[in-house]
Parts: C-alpha cells; structure tokens; sequence
C-alpha cells in the first residue's frame, strides 16, 4: 500500500502500461517536456522517449484519427485530450470511426484506442474547461467509457483499459487530481466495467461516479443525523453500467437517487432511472430522482457552486425521496 | 509577389526606417502623430496585459493570457482595418480590441468568471472571444463569404473604398487544427474577402513551432490558391503595410491571403503554465533586442518624433487606465445562476421553465441564499 494522488496514480499506471506493452504509446498535445497541462504524464518522455510519449500538433482530430492508424499497425495508443470541451474536433474519428471500427470489420479485428479526458467542473476556469460530455460518447455503441473516483482505481483501471481490446474514453475527474488515496500496487483493483458499492446502507442508494462520489459520500455521512442508512455506489464505468450491482442495491434499499455533474436531461441518470424502474418496480418506495446539471451551456465560474450537485441537493433529493 | 518565405520588415531592431518602396506605398499616410498613435496603442496594451496578470496574481481573475511582445503585429493589424471590417479573435488580441474600441476593462469579465462573452461585438465589429481553437476561423470564413454577397452589386470603386473585409485571427498552434484548413479551401474556393492572420508567437504552449510546420506557415497558403506572407510581427509599420495590402486585397475582389506574422511572446502561456518546464530562459532573452515597443521608442526618439514630455504623458495616461481597469473589474456584479436561463433559447423552452422553477424553489428552501463567491480565483 501506498499512498498517492489520482494523478499521480495515472502516471503511475500509465508507466506500467509503458512499460509492459512495449507497443504502448502515449500521444496528445503538450504532453511530452511540459508532462500535460494537470503533470499527468510528468516524467514519462523523459523515462521513455519522444517515440513513445508524443508530443502532437495541436489538432484533435489529427490525435484520434492517427491512434486508429497506429492501433491498425498494432500499436497501443492511448491518447490524451488537454480538456473535456475540446474533444469535439475529434468526435468525427471517435463517434464514426474508432467506435464502428469492429462492426466494420466484421469481428476480425478492432482499434483498442484509449482516450483520455479530463472533465467537470469546480476548477473556477474558463469556457469548454469544465464539461462532462460523457452521455454524448455513451450513446455511441462501440465505446466503453469509465471514470475513476479514487486512486486505486485511478492506478489499476487505466491498465484495464489498455488491455481490454476495445476503445475505451478514460475520464479523468479534474477536481479530483489532487486527491489522496491509498493505492496497492499488488492487487489489481476489481474488473474496470463493473460498479462498486463503496458505503454500504439500508434505507437508499445514490448511484454517482467521478467528482461527486465524495459528495455522494459526505451526504451518506450526513444523512446520519436524520437516522438514515444510505449506500454508495461508485458506477465506475458509464458504458456498460452495472445494472446488476444498482438493482441488487434498490432491492434491499427501495430508494434510489442518481446524481453527476452533467445535465439531467438526456443523461445517463435517465437511462439509470429507466432501467431501474423497469427492473425494480415492486422494490421501490419512491420514484428514482435525479440530481444533475440544468439544461443550460456549463455555467460561468463564478456561479458554478450554484449550478454543480453538491450535498445539500443530494440531501434535498433524499428527502424528497423520503418523503413518498 | 509577396509569396517567398523572406520576411518583410521596414522599421529594424535598432529602430531605423529601412526603405522599401514596394511597402512604403501602404504607410504614405504615417505621420508623427500616428506614429505616437502607435507607441501609445502598444505601450498600453502592455500596460493592460501587466495589470490583468497582477490581477490574476491577487486571485481576482480565473486565469489571464498574457500578450507582452504580440503587441506590434497586433496593433498594426487592428490599425490596419476599417470601421465596415470584421474581426473574428481568438482569446489573447487584446491589443487588437483595443485598436476596436473595447473597451479594457470588459475583456476581463471573462476571466473573472462572469461572462462567456463580456461585450457586444456588433458594437466594434470585433467578436467575442473563442476557447475552442481556431474554431472561429470557418466562421470568419463564412462572414466573409455573406459579406461578398450581401455587396455584390457595389461598383469596384465603391467596393475598393467601402467593402468589407473580414480578419481571422489564430496562432502557431492552431493552425494545425483542421478548421483552419478547411477554412483555407472555402476561402479559396468562394474568394472570400478574408485575411487569415497567424500570430506565429513561437509556443503552442509547450509545443514549438516545428511540430506544427516544417515550413513557414505562411507558405501553406499557395497550396490552397492565394498568397501567403510571412512579416516581421515585431514592426508595427511592416505588419501595417502588408496587412493594409491583403485588406486591399480583399476590397477589391482579389480575395483571401494569408498573413504569418513571426513574433515571440515574451512571458508564459497563461498565468497557470509554467514555461521553465520547457523553454530556456535564454531564448526568452534573445527575443528582448527584438521587443516591438523597444523598437519604436528608439525610432521616435531618434527622429525627434517623442521627446521625455510625451513618453512621460504616455506612462502616467496608462497608469491612470490601468487603475480605471482595475476600479471596473472589481466593481463588475456577479450575476446569479437564475440569469443564465435566460440566454440559452431565443423563445420560450418547457424544460428551461420547469428547472428554473425547480431551482428557485430550491434555492427559497435556505433561510439565507448561497452568496456568490466574488473573490475566489482557481486553477486555469
Ligand atoms: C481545440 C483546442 N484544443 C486544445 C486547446 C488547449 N489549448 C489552449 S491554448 C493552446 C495552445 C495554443 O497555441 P497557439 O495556437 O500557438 O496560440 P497561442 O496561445 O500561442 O497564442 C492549447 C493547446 C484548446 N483551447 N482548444
């Protein structure tokens, strides 16, 4: 055991993954000398050379478009997109391109690309710097797309993606990268697609993953006081989700509330809620309930905290959910 | 012409007017007083880019991207242009906006955190800034091309004296981006009254200029069918010239060019990079016999064109800007997020209703609602 931050942990492991496949290669803009705009990859060129830690022209498309190519010679890139707003220049190569690659090719082969993505908000920055695109990317069939809460997993699931044989988005919760957590280096965390239960409870169950699994856990401490029992579930991966891990959960719980950063509508707590309800009817003692991000463009910095789910709308999701 | 990789200069480093009549043919109107227009022009937008960074420092801007050394090639760009003109920015032309008539302290309502904008571009026809990369180059692609169409019926004298021409403004980095290629084939293609103007300041961050181009950038332009020109970006007279050349250019139906204007920005990316990752601080000192603003001091003074009494009213005026800037930003108010529902539909949104009504009902559950934070400053 050892302890470390999530970013820390994603050099770590994204070392570990250099340093194992030696067709791994690592590609996106500033990454090389600068070690990325948040030091995520701080130290690899060094370590392992300009061949194998890429420092890009600055153009998206170009990144994703030739980490296809290169996966296509067997090669394993794993890309990075400096901020979740500019991944869109190369959402034509991922959308129509990296994620179709095996349906295309009928099974013989796929792109096992990993991109890279750090997301969300709280950082007090500027436009297109604190989005969560995540739904955009799920609704595409091809694509896995997982996101870390802690350092362990944050070690341990960017080497799961990079053997997993398929192309998968790694989203980074930004304001999480200064984070510490424990990280053994010996036992791999559990398989990166499957949910976990990290607070377990009686009485409801939040559903949320990256940035607001803290926020989510905090508001299970709270809940306390009320005399409430709340478990936690770290989603983990986005696509596919675990719908297993939440029905076992409602089952025992008979409330469910669904929380992230982006917009409720069209999101992924909507399919949640839908699957949820499909499943569980009889267990649930209220309707699922959202808490996400309004319907608008990700707001300016001053007035995020207004915008961003933080424990007192999960609290008041729980009570409404309490209250049927 | 115009097309080689040589770069145009007319006022040298050590400040001295070196004579070319080809060029020279563009500045017949630059008198002493417009010279001085210059100096100030320049002297105060470094005076801007100075405070917003000591701004930033006291946590009172999210970020700032600083300009010190851009300011030549972008005071002789914007000073270049006519009132009719369109200007599509990328996010660090603020010497550009000034020569608009932005009005500084505006340009920080983004950066403190307020506004995704911060002034109406149809003011100043200077648009609003843009953080996705060279995103605004096919827009002032397609400006262009409405604004062909929309004079298609002026005489070419009138066209030559009252058209419109469009600028679009990006760095080094960005034209890398596939926008800005494309933008470089619909241009060509529509002939497009467009001047495609690359601040080439060396840095994408910490990405030099060789990964982005193995050629002068102003030479991609004759694989797309119009000129390309690389200026010196540190003399504000030959960047006048030659951007009053491709403005013609498009005023007369010749259609776009492209204009690399090779200068050097002499502090960091942004007050959240950290330079000495990756650049030597010797570099940064080779470019400083090159400073723009160096350059033109010289000049004047040894013209006798600026005696001590103008550059001291010329310090003491940028001060007192400096200070309204800061009295202003400070005094923007902070607006609240149930403002924001109003400017995402032009008309009337079920959804935008029923969560602005959700939100305000949440928000009335607090005794006292959450006061905006007006100090805290973040990362990026
Ligand atoms: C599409 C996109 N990708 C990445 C970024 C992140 N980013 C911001 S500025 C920058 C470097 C820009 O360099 P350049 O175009 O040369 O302009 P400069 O900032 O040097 O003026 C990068 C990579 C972005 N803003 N937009």
């Amino acid at each position: 055991m050892t302890t470390m931050t999530i970013a820390k942990a994603i050099t770590n492991g994204l070392a570990k993954v250099l340093e194992s496949n030696p067709k791994s290669v690592l590609i996106g803009e500033d990454i090389g000398k600068l070690g990325g705009v948040y030091r995520v990859t701080e130290g690899l060129q060094a370590k392992f050379g300009a061949t194998r830690v890429i420092d890009s022209p600055l153009a998206e498309s170009g990144i994703v478009g030739t980490s296809i190519g290169m996966s296509l010679r067997g090669y394993m890139p794993i890309a990075e997109i400096q901020f979740d707003g500019f991944v869109f220049p190369a959402y034509n190569q991922i959308t129509t391109q990296l994620a179709k690659m095996r349906s295309r090719a009928e099974g013989r082969f796929g792109a096992p690309v990993v991109i890279r993505i750090p997301y969300g908000g709280g950082i007090g920055s500027v436009e297109h710097h604190s989005e969560s695109p995540e739904a955009l990317f799920a609704h595409t069939a091809g694509l896995r797309i997982i996101t870390p809460s802690n350092a362990n997993d944050a070690y341990w699931m960017i080497q799961q993606a990079a053997t997993c044989g398929d192309p998968v988005i790694f989203f980074e919760p930004k304001r999480r990268y200064w984070l510490k957590g424990e990280v053994d280096l010996e036992n791999p965390a559990p398989d990166a697609f499957r949910a976990q239960v990290v607070r377990e409870g009686n009485d409801a169950t939040i559903v949320t993953y990256g940035p607001l699994v803290p926020v989510a856990l905090a508001a299970a401490e709270a809940s306390l006081e009320d005399g409430r029992s709340v478990e936690v579930i770290d989603l983990r991966s986005i696509s596919p989700i675990d719908f297993d891990a939440i029905a076992e959960s409602v089952e025992k719980t008979g409330r469910l509330i669904v929380t992230h950063e982006a917009p409720t509508f069209g999101g992924i707590g909507g399919e949640i809620a839908s699957r949820i309800a499909e499943r569980c009817f009889h267990s649930l003692e209220a309707p699922v309930i959202r808490v996400g991000g309004y319907h608008m463009p990700y707001p300016i910095s001053k007035v995020e905290d207004q915008y961003l789910p933080d424990i007192d709308k999960v609290l008041d999701a729980l009570d409404r959910s309490f209250a049927y | 012409m115009h097309e080689s990789g040589d770069m145009i200069q007319l006022l040298n480093s050590e400040g001295e007017r070196t004579a070319n009549p080809e060029w020279d043919a563009y500045l017949g109107d630059v008198d002493a007083d417009m010279l001085r227009q210059f100096y100030r022009d320049m002297f105060y937008t470094r005076r801007f880019d100075k405070e917003a960074t000591a701004l930033q420092r006291q946590g009172q801007l999210a970020l700032w991207v600083p300009l010190r050394g851009q300011e030549a090639a972008q005071i002789g760009a914007g000073r270049a242009t006519k009132p009719q003109d369109y200007l599509f920015p990328t996010y660090r032309e603020h010497g550009v906006a000034l020569t608009r008539n932005v009005d500084f302290p505006q340009m920080l309502r983004l950066f403190r955190g307020i506004s995704n904008g911060g002034w109406d571009p149809r003011d100043n026809n200077f648009h609003m800034y843009t953080m996705v990369l060279a995103a605004q180059v096919p827009h002032a692609t397609g400006y262009a091309m409405a604004t062909k169409m929309d004079e298609a019926d002026f005489s070419p004298e009138k066209r030559a004296a009252d058209g419109t021409a469009v600028m679009a403004f990006f760095g080094d980095g960005a034209s890398s981006e596939g926008d800005v290629h494309e933008s470089m084939v619909f241009a060509a293609s529509f002939n497009a009254p467009l001047v495609f103007f690359c601040q080439n300041n060396q840095w994408a961050i910490s990405v030099p200029v060789e990964v982005q181009a193995k050629v002068p950038i102003s030479q991609r332009a004759q694989g797309y069918g119009f000129p390309g020109i690389r200026v010196d970006g540190n003399d504000v007279l030959a960047v006048l010239a030659v951007t009053r050349w491709a403005l013609e250019r498009a005023r007369t139906g010749q259609g776009p060019t492209f204009i690399e204007a090779y200068t050097y920005r002499m502090s960091a990316h942004t007050t959240a990079d950290d330079p000495t990752k990756y650049r030597l601080d010797s570099e940064e000192a080779s470019w400083i016999d090159r400073d723009p603003l160096v350059r033109l001091e010289k000049h004047l003074r040894d013209n006798g064109l600026g005696d001590e009494a103008f550059f001291e009213d010329v310090s003491r005026g940028a001060d007192e800007m400096a200070h309204r800037v800061r009295q202003e930003a400070m005094a923007f108010p902070v607006p609240r997020l149930e403002q924001l529902f109003d400017n995402v539909y032009a008309g009337a949104h079920p959804l935008i209703q029923a969560e602005l009504k959700q939100h305000l009902e949440y928000e009335a559950g607090f005794l006292d609602r959450p006061e905006s934070d007006n100090t805290d400053g973040g990362a990026h």
